[in-house]
């Protein structure tokens, strides 16, 4: 077993060695790679700030992105083995309807088909800067990773725990809303507010055992209406200086279960709020930093089993260095980037009503990544992983290594 | 220059890389043997294993309102009562209540004999009935299971004194249980007047390990199987289930593998055996009489599984009642026990017992014990002298046989 788990890292690890040591001169004559904005943008604009190709006179603009990669990994001495993941297709159109009315959807399909996802269409009105109408299906703006989550952005294959787990990251409902920035020098500010349809009362009824926001979008009609006719109200707000970096705080919240049933009340009203401070900074062009911060607040039944936990919390922090920037392989302005991620989950922050010490249930992570960028757009990548986790009672943890090779780009 | 000290910077981080995944450290490696009480015997066929498997997912599948969880219930899960297959912890500790004596449970038509202390959302836990006695239980390790059900009533019977007929102050009983209707003699059981000797469970109230699973199963996460198909009643609500799943919830097949797992789970490991420590501590196991009731070896007969068969094991428990004194009587029983009485829980495993309670001890039928020490001196009744030779052991004496407990 232990040789066919060497072999198989290796074998991994080999393919990936190549693809990133191989520095010879110039094979093909290639384009440069887009410059950085020089508008300030904020996380909220990362919706629009795509690759988009428009033909001719046609008003659509089209893109897109596709993830795949590999992945092995060993908890415990036990291995699944090696195997392929096709992780996303996404496609993304938009167009200028008429001056300041702009259209934008986003349909992913995640894991090949089994998951086919509208993940944003929204129509924006913009009667100015400051108040830009928006309704549709829209990516709730809680956090930084949820509206910026393509993953030809980020260094590591696998998304962060808390913006998958705490946050149910892509997590899009219907509804509309506002939302507006004002520039002043090197700042600029923006807010998104919104009512949409929420959550339901799997995010405490679960096969996860857990409170897991993310249950609720396995729900199929939550497009279609609200699961208790209490809408989720979100609010953002962030700020950038140019120099100093942006800085977000974000929430929603709403009564998750279903109170009230053909007019007859059924149960109390039960609400879920979230919380996130979310940050990024870039450094002279070649470190940055970004990551988030969620606290997660249930009312749970007291009558329901605590494993289902009241408090959650946890967060991240990417720190990416740009240690090579050149032409490499033909491509000019190629990057060469050393990340690591830290990460911690905590899914139940309270204590056993029996014995009053603290319910574990959580996770902590590092991840580190080499990632070879022939431009901005696509990104090579080998990510190698360590993550403990404790069940519920705080027994020694579980230890799990992975490693992941991929590719994302788009296109 | 610069560009060397580039190209050496990729180098050396490429290298430091491979180096990294070429080698095992960076891979957690597999938990020592006797360091986990989770995994088959050894020597299962192929088939057999693909069924342990099965049994296994089916263990540590969470039920959902949805797949018919509750609406009263106590765990979610299997495995949330039998953390990696080892004791449980006050969390998922289990109240039963409704009989003080032997003449039967009078509370059965007011939701006895096991109390449903929580409940999905939207509906009401179940509240114990005025007047009704009740006891905690902790749930037990499930490991090495199969070898105490594979053994015949003969060999149970051996070792019992109801009558304390040789005077040495020990008078283990069986207690004799009304089988449900779906449990099939096999030729090893010995009915008397339609009752069966119970093996399983603090009071030995339970027959086989399909009778413990499928009341697991229903009384402590709500879910009906082909074995019994009602759902736990809270009367305080209605007098009738309130569950909106269609039944079974779960099927025969299900049961029955998680019944194959339970029953292909090793026996635990032992550690530090040959410590000088550890075997001086079983000498005085020995000489305090420990042995009378933790019977310590036994011997499989033939069995349907091959490798359970004519295998000699250490569980340390004689399957019988004995009567343990008032400080571990509750006031509650079951079957034709005294409310004294408990079956002699098997002491392997014990020192892993940590590992699966959050890092502390929770010992005894309802984990009022701390330590292992406080457990021996909880022990009264029967095993009273054992306690009262424990207590005059030297400090060394005792670590020696804590350490030694501590080794199964």
């Amino acid at each position: 077993m232990k040789t066919y788990m060497s072999i198989s890292l290796s074998c991994v690890f080999f393919f990936a060695l190549i693809i990133l040591s191989c520095v010879p001169p110039a094979m093909a004559q290639d384009k440069q790679a887009p410059k950085d904005s020089l508008v300030i943008t904020l996380n909220m604009d990362a919706v629009y700030n795509r690759p988009f190709l428009q033909s001719g006179k046609s008003p659509i603009a089209i893109g897109g992105y596709v993830e795949v990669n590999s992945d092995y990994a060993v908890t415990d001495g036990i291995t699944e083995g090696l195997s392929f993941h096709m992780q996303r297709l996404t496609l993304f159109m938009s167009s200028t309807i008429k001056q300041r009315i702009k259209f934008l959807t986003e349909i992913e399909f995640e894991d090949g088909t089994e998951e086919i996802n509208i993940e944003f269409a929204a129509l924006d009105f913009e009667l100015h800067p400051l108040l830009v109408i928006r309704g549709g299906i829209i990516m709730i703006p809680i956090g930084a990773f949820n509206q910026n989550h393509d993953g030809p952005k980020w260094e590591f294959v696998e998304r962060p725990l808390s913006a998958t787990t705490i946050i149910p990251s892509t997590w899009s409902n219907v509804g509309f809303g506002l939302h507006g920035k004002s520039y002043q020098g090197d700042w600029v500010w923006g807010y998104e507010a919104y009512l949409t349809n929420g959550f339901d009362d799997t995010i405490i009824d679960n096969e996860h055992g857990k409170t897991w926001l993310p249950a609720t979008k396995k729900n199929p009609s939550r497009f279609e209406e609200s699961f208790n006719g209490t809408p989720m109200s979100t609010l953002k707000t962030a700020i950038r200086h140019r120099k100093i970096g942006e800085i977000g705080l974000s929430w929603m919240g709403v009564v998750y279960n279903k109170f009230k049933d053909d007019g007859i009340i059924v149960d109390d009203k039960r609400r879920v709020d979230v919380v996130v401070v979310d940050y990024n900074k870039t450094i002279k062009q070649k470190l940055y930093i970004t990551g988030e911060w969620a606290w997660t607040f249930i009312d749970v039944p007291d009558t329901y089993s605590q494993q289902y936990g009241r408090r959650q919390t946890g967060g991240y922090t990417d720190v990416v260095f740009t240690f090579l920037k050149k032409r490499m392989l033909g491509w000019d302005n190629a990057r060469l980037n050393a990340s690591v991620r830290g990460e911690y989950v905590d899914y139940n922050m309270d204590e056993f009503n029996e014995t009053g010490s603290k319910i574990h249930d959580e996770v902590w992570g590092i991840n580190t990544s080499l990632s070879f960028r022939p431009s901005l757009q696509t990104v090579i990548r080998v990510n190698y992983g360590y993550y403990w986790e404790t069940d519920l009672l705080g027994n020694p943890p579980s230890k799990t290594a992975r490693i992941q090779f991929g590719f994302s780009s788009y296109f | 220059m610069a560009r060397l000290i580039q190209n050496l910077n990729v180098l050396l981080i490429l290298t430091t890389l491979s180096g990294m995944l070429s080698c095992n450290f960076i891979a957690p490696g597999p938990i020592a043997e006797n360091e986990t009480l989770d995994g088959p015997i050894e020597g299962l066929t192929l088939e057999q294993n693909a069924l342990f498997v099965a049994g296994d997912e089916a263990f540590s599948a969470t039920f959902t309102s949805k797949t018919g969880l509750g609406p009263t219930f106590v765990a979610t899960s299997c495995g949330s009562c039998h953390t990696a297959d080892g004791k449980g912890h006050p969390f998922t500790t289990l109240v039963r209540f409704g009989q003080a004596d032997t003449t039967g449970n009078i509370f059965l038509t007011r939701g006895g004999p096991q109390l449903q202390n929580r409940a999905i959302p939207g509906h009401t836990p179940e509240q114990i009935p005025d007047g009704a006695t009740s006891a905690k239980f902790t749930p037990p390790a499930v490991t090495g299971l199969g070898f105490l059900a594979a053994l015949t009533d003969e060999q149970i019977l051996a070792n019992a004194d109801p009558n304390d007929s040789d005077g040495d102050g020990i008078s283990g009983r069986p207690n004799y249980i009304d089988p449900p209707d779906f449990f099939q003699p096999q030729w090893f059981h010995q009915p008397r007047a339609g009752k069966i000797i119970g093996r399983f469970g603090k009071k030995a109230a339970a027959v086989s390990l399909l009778h413990q699973t499928v009341n697991a199963y229903n009384e402590d996460m709500g879910i009906t199987s082909d074995f019994r198909m009602e759902d736990p009643i809270n009367y305080a609500v209605a007098n009738q289930s309130t569950d909106m799943v269609a039944d079974p919830e779960v099927s025969a097949a299900v049961v029955q593998n998680v019944v194959f797992y339970i029953r292909t789970l090793k026996v635990p490991v032992r550690r530090n055996e040959r410590n000088p420590e550890v075997i001086r501590g079983q000498q005085f196991f020995s000489e305090l009489k420990c042995v009378a009731c933790h019977l310590p070896e036994w011997k499989t007969p033939e069995s349907d599984i091959g490798v359970l068969s004519y295998q000699t094991f250490y569980p340390y428990t004689d399957l019988l009642l004995h009567d343990m004194g008032e400080s571990l009587d509750d006031g509650y029983t079951e079957g034709i026990a005294l409310t004294s009485e408990w079956r002699t829980p098997p002491l392997w495993g014990l020192g892993l017992s940590k590992d699966a309670q959050g890092g502390e001890y929770f010992l005894l039928h309802d984990g009022r014990a701390g330590s292992i020490e406080e457990a021996i001196l909880f022990h009264g009744g029967e095993a009273d002298k054992s306690r009262q030779l424990f207590t005059q052991l030297t400090n060394e004496e005792k670590e020696a046989l804590i350490r030694f407990l501590e080794s199964l």
